[in-house]
């Protein structure tokens, strides 16, 4: 009777192997795009430039989904400042960006950029120094977002601040930033941000080559944190992370320390999301202070609540669908984008609360 | 460990001027069985709070064996032995019979390990033991979310042996049971007990004498009296606040 009873999720196995075969297929079939892309114009099969760079944009987006469902849809922890944290590593890869510039700005200064020229910087603030390498903007674009995550989670989950107290912490962070970066004094471009860019690793980003590279990069990220998550959420620490979001203080009278477990969480979760911002912004060739606008953040985790929150492959169809519905309604009713966006949120958490993995589930179950 | 595993002496807690618990002393020795019975707002809960480090009292002293429990927070009381059930029977919905039981194994606590844990033969023996014992083995695989009420007291309860505590406070375990899940859980109780200590907080009184332990009374936050269940049945005071109305 045991023997029969043990393995806790024999009902799960063809559902799981359907799962993966699908994120396989749905991988080898993003990564057709940049051979589709190659094609001469006039090939029926030819993808446009600008598809590679609107598909390379949502992989990214994917990869944040991914990042807030981890913490969301399995501690329970939502944030609605992780785009805060995408925009801190794509403020570290822009910085990196900035410096190759070197000679070739507006203004031919060999070390400082335009915006710093202009506004009659000397020299190098200390905190652009090391930026010049590559390696280095990569590691500060996981360190930054990683520590303030860890700042913001230590001082909250110690004081028990949860739910949507929490949530409205991580808002106000993320508005702050907004402010900070705008103000030119901070020497992050202020306003306008960092734009321009001319190449990456030696290559000039404006080529079919460099935009083929960097899809891969996304594409690569995204799979690699699709692993990582689905590895985490397999172990015992995922139960944990169950459990804390189904009766946090039971996880407490059992000896856990919630506070480590979700700072655990909270800062790989900023983590990723840096990692995915650092990615999009050569992807897209801008990054000002508008990626800390509440409103993305907001807007990233409506993606996760529509794909189905709580199951990793969820968040990433999520952001991907509601992405193309904007891309597609944007290119001829920008005003109705904000009203579709809140009518689908309010849809989904009465019609759909398990999103559209939801209506999947439903019917293997 | 010698003497009592548990020592509260002149607790007080106090919430905004009112005395939940007033100057309450209460001893439980290794291995034994204790039933604690009063009104409601006699304190019962906020006692077991006190214990479980989710209150802290206002004054007075709570040890367990050596260890002093007023600075320590849940988890690490929960670390050094002390198990608590809680009146609502709180279980992970989402995980399985088996799941619920894993994440209560004494095993290292911290995220790391959590990470690289891998279930060994011996707990996994475990596990299947405690489920043999609450009688829900055959439930194993289902999530708790499915399971009814008595069924989700018992894997309480199996939680509850699996971080296998030197004490165990148990709020309320009957209430809402039918006759027959009384029975199996009081048999389930004087099974725990003896190995090792038990406080059971309990307003059924046909169920505090079938456990057949000595009893102790609270009312407005302090001791009452305190015996065996005929004892305090006769004592004029618990008649006068208690059983009387």
């Amino acid at each position: 009777m045991s023997d029969l009873a043990i393995a806790p999720a024999p009902r799960g196995i063809p559902a799981r192997m359907l799962v993966r075969g699908t994120i396989i297929g749905a991988i080898g079939l993003l990564s057709l795009l940049p051979i589709l892309n190659q094609l001469p114009e006039g090939n029926v099969l030819r993808i446009s430039d600008f598809t590679i760079a609107v598909t390379g944009k949502w992989i990214c987006y994917a990869v944040l989904a991914l990042a807030i469902d981890l913490a969301w849809g399995y501690a329970g922890i939502l944030s609605l400042g992780h785009g805060a944290f995408f925009a801190l590593g794509g403020y570290a890869m822009g910085m990196h960006l900035m410096r190759l510039i070197g000679p070739r700005g507006v203004y031919g200064h060999p070390v400082l950029p335009d915006f710093m020229v202009f506004l009659g910087y000397r020299e190098l603030p200390w905190y652009w120094l090391g930026f010049d390498h590559f390696s280095y903007a990569v590691l500060m674009a996981m360190l930054v977002p990683g520590a303030l995550a860890f700042l913001v989670g230590w001082l909250s989950f110690r004081s028990r601040i949860t739910g949507v107290y929490f949530s409205i912490i991580t808002q106000a962070m993320t508005y702050a930033l907004m402010l900070a970066f705008f103000r030119n004094d901070m020497g992050f471009g202020g306003n306008n941000g960092f734009t321009d860019f001319k190449e990456l690793l030696g290559l000039p980003l404006n080529t079919q080559g460099a935009r083929a590279g960097l899809f891969y990069a996304a594409l690569a990220l995204l799979a690699g944190s699709l692993l990582l998550c689905r590895h985490i959420v397999g172990t015992k620490l995922g139960r944990v992370l169950v459990a804390v979001r189904d009766a946090e203080s039971r996880v407490r009278f059992l000896g856990y320390s919630v506070t480590a477990f979700k700072l655990f969480v909270f800062t790989l979760s900023a983590v990723l999301a840096g990692l995915a911002g650092a990615l999009y912004v050569p992807l897209v060739g801008i990054i000002n202070p508008g990626e800390f606008a509440p409103g993305n953040s907001i807007e990233a985790v409506i993606w996760v609540a529509v794909g189905g929150r709580g199951t990793l492959v969820g968040a990433i169809i999520g952001a991907f669908s509601v992405n193309a519905v904007k891309t597609w309604l944007t290119s001829f009713a920008p005003d109705l984008w904000l009203f579709v966006l809140g009518g689908l949120f309010v849809a989904v958490t009465l019609f759909l609360p398990r999103g559209l993995v939801g209506l999947f589930q439903g019917r293997t179950k | 460990m010698t003497g009592p595993v548990l020592y509260l002496d002149g607790v007080s807690v106090i919430f905004d001027g009112f005395r939940a618990l007033n100057n309450l002393s209460l001893v439980v020795d290794a291995g034994e069985l204790r039933a604690v019975i009063g009104p409601n707002g006699a304190g019962k809960t906020t006692m077991m709070d006190v214990i479980t480090g989710k209150t802290r009292p206002t004054a007075g002293t709570v040890r367990f064996g050596d260890h002093d429990l007023t600075r320590m927070d849940e988890a690490r009381i929960a670390n050094l032995g002390i198990g608590r059930k809680f009146q609502k029977p709180t279980v992970f919905d989402a995980l399985t019979v088996f799941e619920n039981l894993e994440l209560a194994l004494k095993a290292p606590r911290d995220p790391l390990s959590c990470l690289r844990w891998q279930l060994a033969g011996t707990a996994r023996k475990r596990i299947e033991g405690v489920m043999e014992e609450i009688g829900l083995a055959a439930r194993a695989g289902d999530p708790a979310a499915i399971l009814s009420h008595g069924q989700r007291q018992w894997l309480e309860i199996g939680m509850l042996l699996m971080q296998d505590p030197d004490l165990l406070l148990v709020d309320e375990p009957v209430a809402g049971m039918t006759d027959q899940e009384t029975e199996h859980t009081a048999a389930l109780l004087r099974r725990i007990a003896g190995r090792r200590s038990v406080v059971v907080v309990e307003h059924d009184l046909e169920f505090v004498r079938a456990l057949g332990s000595k009893v102790t009374v609270l009312h407005e936050g302090t001791l009452l009296s305190e015996g065996s269940i005929d004892t305090v049945q006769n004592d004029p005071r618990v008649i006068e606040v208690y059983l009387g109305r």
